[in-house]
């Protein structure tokens, strides 16, 4: 082998090196893709479970809509509210109506107080007895029971009781509102963890109607309306409604409710911080008779 | 002769030996009757009535603007009592007319036509449309629009749907061998406003006497019609099954089938359009068949529209103590009902009770992929996969899976050996995708 041969194959090699070397030069010049530094950033601080919850493909998803301006940054319902400072932070902005917001059923009509129409064979599923006369419960406006809240749930939030009603835990629900968009009568509803007072009928019918389907239901007797010193009470179309713009959760209503259709949340049942001081507390006055 | 047929389907035992024989019968006139506003498929109609007013028999109570509509009339004479919330039979309240009887009937009649024939064609529409009256087979698609089509789909023949090939019921069977001239009239008249040469019967072989009764009539009456038995098969008269088995047509996916060039009616809707146009009278009673082994004695009744339930009920001896379940219409398509205070609707063809005896305790098991629903599908579709994914909600695959072509017959669910409620997670289906495509529209506006 002569040198020349060795010459011609390095220096072919090399000139093609160079081309090759200079047209990615070009090309990563050329093509670069701006991306944002803080989408890297809102990655780095949200959970990266890729759940969905916040209706976004996947975390990166949230996070390029965030810096877009598509997603607010307490859109991540898992993170809750500390990566939603984190987020905010990031891009400059303040959190609005900070508080953290749960599901609430707005029903009460369970198998015990429910009046029934007959016995429901089809598909269980809240939608599919929708389209056959509505399942076994007489109540057109209350919960079916058939649970399509629960199986929609990303959080194992909620939970059909006993009394095939659906109970939701407040420190798992994160507020993702998709059973919100599942119940087919619009009975789950989304609010503020610290609202005391709720209307837990959506009933519409006459109140001589109401009465025969459940013991729960808002019968429009007013009573209510006339007990609220604050006027944030109102029957509208046959159905007691909150103005929680004026509310201030006295409960005062919840005492005149003849059906107990008002919930009322007393301090005791939220703040569960204070029950293990409170079982100290009985405990030494047991011990001091 | 081999007797027409399409492909697919299945055979259930049809139980019309109950009510077969029973000679129609006029139920008397009932003295409360619940007159529903939305008794078509189409835009509901608004009162003209309110509470007190006295109506006559035949007077329209409640009328819509929108073309694919058809008015209610009052059934009885009487006094308006309340316009209010009651139990349609098809699940859920509905805004209901009740109307209390105080005396025989007075007839407000419709305006009268002379001769038919030489009656301009938009007059006879006029007079179908004022009479109220809507497809009688169960689906009460407003007749006059089937029978305007658009000037660009020529139509050239015409069908007249005797098939009834839902089990228990004979309301059809009986109106054909009782009342076969007026039906052929009905049907004569709906091909002169088709302007319609060619014409069919269908009727299925398990009605021979119908069969013998019309032919006899036809050749004495001389219409030039031709009559064409069918094998007892279920859904043969599903509009689409019928147009393959007289006509060999096929109706493409997502198509009416005025897009193949023909018109499908039933026999009780011919008998209707004959009483309009010849009689003056609107829609206001039907034949329905009370029948079912929980009946003590089944019988087919001419009852008035807005009658409740009841009142058929105790005109054929009652329920028995032990009637298990109660359906609207046939068991294979109709609707389990919870109040017997529903009235009868246009669309009513039966009331099926059946006893504990006949029903068997369904319980559900898992899907193993059989096929058997698939081989019973008459449109051709695969409706354990449609099913699933209704119940998951993927409503793109539903697109792509063509679950809008499933005419709901109820085959596959009656065929599934698992006892899953394909229909149910079908119809489902629909309703997600119906809402979906709600949506994109609206998110593209």
């Amino acid at each position: 082998m002569d040198l020349q041969s060795i010459l011609i194959a390095a220096g072919s090699m090399g000139g093609l090196g160079l081309f090759f070397a200079a047209g990615l030069a070009i090309a990563n010049k050329k093509l670069q893709v701006e991306e944002d530094p803080r989408v890297t950033r809102i990655m780095e601080v949200i959970p990266g479970a890729n759940c969905g919850g916040c209706g976004f493909p996947g975390c990166a998803g949230f996070a390029d809509a965030v810096v877009k301006g598509k997603a607010k940054a307490d859109g991540c319902p898992v993170g809750g509210a500390d990566v939603a400072a984190k987020i905010a932070a990031i891009m400059g902005v303040e959190i609005s109506g900070g508080e953290r917001r749960v599901a609430r059923c707005m029903c009460q009509g369970g198998l015990e107080e429910i009046a029934y129409q007959g016995e429901y064979l089809g598909a269980l599923s809240c939608i599919a007895a929708t389209l056959v006369s509505g399942g076994k419960k007489l109540c057109e406006f209350g919960c079916l029971g058939l649970g399509d809240c629960a199986a929609a749930c990303p959080f194992d939030a909620i939970k059909i009781s006993a009394n095939r009603l659906p109970v939701v835990d407040n420190d798992k629900c994160t507020g993702c509102g998709k059973c919100v968009d599942v119940c087919p009568r619009d009975l789950m509803h989304l609010h503020p963890i610290s609202y005391k007072v709720r209307v837990l009928c959506q009933n519409h019918d006459p109140g001589r109607y109401a009465t025969k389907v459940c013991t729960r239901s808002c019968i429009a007797c007013g009573l209510c309306e006339k007990k609220c010193p604050f006027d944030a009470i109102h029957v509208i179309d046959n159905l007691a409604v909150i103005d929680y713009e004026k509310c201030k959760h006295c409960g005062l209503c919840a005492t005149v409710c003849p059906n107990q259709a008002i919930e009322h949340i007393r301090k005791k049942k939220i703040v569960k911080e204070d029950a293990a001081a409170a079982g100290e507390k009985t405990a030494v006055s047991a011990a001091q008779p | 002769m081999k007797p027409s047929t399409f492909k697919k389907g299945l055979h259930p035992e049809d139980y019309k030996y109950f009510s077969r024989n029973q000679a129609i019968e006029t139920l008397p006139l009932p003295d409360d009757v619940y007159l529903p506003l939305q008794q078509h498929i189409g835009a509901p109609c608004v009162p003209l009535v309110k509470k007190g007013d006295r109506v006559k028999t035949g007077q329209i109570i409640a009328n819509s603007e929108a073309y694919v509509s058809a008015p209610v009339h009052a059934s009885v004479t009487g006094i308006v009592r309340d316009i209010e919330k009651y139990y349609h039979p098809l699940g859920m309240r509905e805004t209901m007319i009740h109307i209390q009887r105080d005396g025989e009937d007075e007839w407000e009649y419709l305006e009268k036509i002379r001769d038919w024939k030489w009656t301009p064609k938009e007059q006879l529409l006029k007079t179908v449309r004022d009479a109220g009256i809507v497809g009688l087979g169960g689906a009460t698609f407003p007749t006059h629009v089937k029978l305007n089509p658009p000037d660009d789909k020529p139509i050239d023949s015409f069908i007249l749907n005797g098939v009834e090939c839902e089990p228990y019921l004979t309301a059809d069977d009986r109106l054909m061998i009782e009342q076969a001239d007026k039906i052929l009239l009905g049907m004569a008249i709906m091909m002169h406003i088709l302007d319609v040469q060619k014409g069919y019967i269908g009727i299925e072989n398990n009605k021979p006497e119908a069969i013998a009764r019309m032919q006899k009539r036809i050749v004495e009456l001389g219409y030039p019609f031709k009559l064409v038995p069918l094998k007892v098969k279920y859904p043969q008269g599903a509009e689409k099954m019928l147009i393959y088995s007289v006509l060999k047509r096929r109706v493409p996916a997502g198509r009416l089938p005025m897009d193949v060039g023909v018109v499908v009616n039933n026999v009780a809707t011919a008998l209707a359009v004959a009483e309009a146009v010849t009689e003056a009278k609107p829609l206001i009673q039907r034949v329905i068949t009370v029948t079912g082994d929980g009946v003590n004695q089944p019988k087919n009744l001419m009852a008035r529209v807005g009658t409740p339930f009841t009142e058929l009920f105790k005109a054929c001896g009652n329920v028995k103590d032990n009637v298990h379940r109660i359906f609207m219409g046939g068991p294979m398509m109709g609707m389990t009902q919870y109040h017997l205070e529903s009235p009868v609707i246009k669309g009513s063809s039966g009331i099926v009770a059946v006893s504990g005896d006949l029903v068997e305790e369904l319980v559900t098991f898992p899907c193993i992929h059989c096929g058997a629903c698939v081989k019973a599908c008459p449109m051709n579709l695969l409706p354990l996969r449609i099913s699933r994914f209704g119940q998951r909600g993927m409503v793109e695959q539903l697109d792509e899976y063509g679950v809008t072509n499933c005419i709901e017959c109820g085959s596959c669910a009656f065929a599934c050996p698992a006892n899953i409620p394909l229909v149910q997670w079908i119809k489902v289906g629909k309703l997600r995708l119906r809402e979906y495509n709600a949506k994109r529209a609206k998110e593209k506006a």
